[in-house]
């Protein structure tokens, strides 16, 4: 399986993202040019992290002008899979592939650390290798990581199992504390309507080595391999 | 075709929290400025742009804001008239 990652000008996650797909994954990976029109033949775009065009006007906004971007997004409205990550899931929102939209963290810091994110659906293209519940230890490194949306879609999302990842604490609650940015109702991570477009805001791929800390980001990669691939 | 400028003043959508607004309004109470009720801090865009005329500038601008300059879910955004540049 080939995977498809874009770089745009300020990505910064995008050799990471590499990293773990080929020595990791062990599949076959290219780096995708932020101007150009041009997929080459990839099964899978990954949108990566880092602050792409400065993260200007807002984080996102820019990018997803690109001219790669009109390509990933006919790719995505066509069904293909599109890993979405940090900065990737902001432009990914900018692009209107998701719904809602990344703020300012609310304590308006920074914020790089390790956090613990629940499984809320194990049945998508990205997390079928996981159980439900399951509590996976994963880096967030991002100033502008509070998911916004109004109730109503907030409701939608629920409702139909597109809240994929959220903040817990330790104990796998989903506490005022263990939420990171401020997001609504402790989201981190949703899904497209259609299911094959996974946005979030921890680093899976920055963790796929007890090398890093953590390992669990690894299923995530596996999981889209075995659904695609099958 | 003349010039025109069009000034935009984008805000946080009113009702969601304002984080940045709020550490501004708590270091004006610090500062002194005990009636300080509310703050919101937004950006301020200035275009200048050839259009036929002003009508047709602030048409214009108003479709950048909704493609480009705001955030349709979390930003509202007021044009203020076109003046020649």
């Amino acid at each position: 399986m080939k995977f498809g990652i874009v770089t745009f000008p300020g990505s910064n996650c995008d050799y990471d993202a590499y990293q773990a797909i080929t020595e990791i994954l062990g599949e076959e990976a290219t780096y995708l040019w932020h101007k150009d029109h041009e997929l080459h033949g990839s099964d899978v775009i990954v949108l990566p992290g880092g602050f792409s065009y400065g993260d200007y006007l807002r984080a996102g906004a820019i990018a997803r002008f690109s001219p790669i971007m009109q390509d990933v997004i006919a790719h995505a409205k066509a069904g293909g899979p599109v890993l979405a990550i940090c900065n990737g899931f902001q432009i990914a929102c900018e692009a209107g592939l998701l719904p809602g939209a990344l703020m300012r963290n609310s304590h308006l810091q920074f914020i790089s650390a390790e956090v613990r994110i629940r499984v809320e659906n194990d049945g998508t293209m990205f997390t079928n290798l996981y159980d439900r519940g399951d509590v996976l230890r994963i880096p967030v490194a991002h100033g502008d990581g509070r998911y916004v949306a109004s109730a109503d879609v907030l409701d939608q999302l629920e409702a139909e199992g597109r809240v994929v990842f959220k903040y817990v604490d330790a104990d796998g609650a989903t506490s005022v504390d263990a939420n990171p940015n401020g997001s609504e109702r402790n989201i981190a991570g949703i899904i497209s309507e259609a299911g094959n477009v996974l946005g979030l805001m921890p680093h899976p791929e920055r963790a796929c080595s007890p090398l890093l800390g953590s390992s669990d980001g690894v299923r995530l990669l596996e999981s889209i391999l075995a659904r695609v691939a099958a | 075709m003349a010039k025109f400028r069009i000034a935009v003043h984008i805000t946080p959508r009113k009702g969601l929290l304002d984080p940045q607004g709020n550490a501004v309004r708590d270091a004006l109470r610090t500062l002194g400025f005990k009636a300080v009720k509310d703050v919101h801090v937004g950006r301020y865009v200035i275009i200048e742009t050839d259009a036929y005329d002003a009508l047709t500038a602030e048409d214009t601008v108003t479709d950048m804001c909704a493609k480009l300059l705001a955030n349709p879910v979390t930003e509202d955004f007021e044009i203020e008239s076109a003046v020649p540049a």
